[in-house]
């Protein structure tokens, strides 16, 4: 009998949890301004687009780290002001800490200054990449 | 530009093969469950072996991968891309600790290290078959953040472990 109610309440875990992911997952939210740091270029070993800076922290054992990985370079393809780092989450520990990072992928959207304005938690969805990498290009330049 | 990812031959897999197993394993751990500690113990038992000839030997050894191979592969033709074996083997790892651990209840007359330890894989081994759920996303940092609590690294680079 106890099994019968670990079961079910094991099947409730799953379905909730996994809807709120299902749900949630992949959505640019805009960092709070209390909130926003900076990452500069020195900190992160590469240059950060004069427009705007998608810093991706991925690790090898993550499966949609992969698709964000392709979709980001598509996005960034053909625009040279917008740049695609992608790390290896692990190797940049201290990156993970000052900035949070709790699980892969998770993409850090940064203004042309290296200030953090949106972060995509989970695999990124097309359409909140380019809603926010619009807001971030069409503010920086005012 | 790409710094992860190191283009070292990695081992493919097709990604449907790890979620069919998934709920093949879902199914075997809810008849476990339900049959107890005493009479679900040999399911376990086959449960653990085929988690750890995931994990220790590989996904090609990991018996519901055969299945998938041999005979529902044939019927789907062939996968529209391959994806990385270590997302799924890490799983399978992760699968192998709690069903030890449940394991150990059973053996231990701890029904409730048995309960928790297969309750909580059931859940992991649901996710993946029903969401697609990446298990290595969520602990691999986890994970990596409590081995290298050191003071961050001075240079760029590689963290020090």
């Amino acid at each position: 009998m106890t099994g019968l109610w670990i079961v079910l309440a094991a099947v409730g875990v799953a379905v909730a949890f996994g809807g709120y992911r299902y749900v949630t997952d992949g959505r640019a939210k805009r960092e709070r301004p209390s909130r926003q740091r900076q990452l500069r270029a020195d900190q992160l070993g590469a240059d950060l687009g004069t427009g705007a800076t998608l810093v991706q922290f991925s690790a090898p054992v993550c499966g949609p780290c992969r698709t964000t990985h392709r979709l980001l370079e598509t996005l960034t393809a053909d625009d040279p002001t917008v740049i695609h780092v992608d790390i290896d989450a692990e190797t940049r520990l201290d990156l993970v800490s000052e900035f949070g990072i709790t699980r892969t992928p998770t993409v850090l959207l940064l203004d042309r200054d290296g200030t953090v304005r949106h972060r995509i938690v989970g695999p990124a969805r097309r359409p909140d990449v380019l809603d926010a990498l619009g807001q971030v290009t069409g503010s920086a330049a005012a | 530009m790409s710094v992860a990812q190191p283009a070292s031959a990695v081992s493919l897999v097709d990604p449907r093969s790890p979620r069919f197993g998934a709920a093949i394993t879902s199914v075997v751990l809810i008849a476990t469950l339900l049959l107890g500690p005493t009479w679900g113990s040999p399911l376990l038992v086959l449960q653990t072996l085929a988690f750890a000839a995931g994990s220790l030997l590989g996904l090609p050894f990991q018996p519901y991968g055969w299945v998938f191979r041999t005979w529902v592969r044939p019927r789907l033709g062939p996968p529209a891309e391959l994806e990385d074996a270590r997302p799924p083997r890490f799983a399978q790892t992760v699968g192998l600790v709690f069903a030890l651990a449940g394991l150990a209840g059973a053996i231990l007359t701890l029904p409730v290290l048995f309960y928790v330890a297969v309750g909580f894989a059931l859940v992991a081994a649901l996710l993946n078959a029903v969401f697609d759920f990446c298990l290595g996303c969520e602990l691999y940092l986890l994970v990596a953040r409590l081995r290298g609590t050191a003071p961050a690294p001075a240079q760029e680079g590689r963290a020090a472990s």
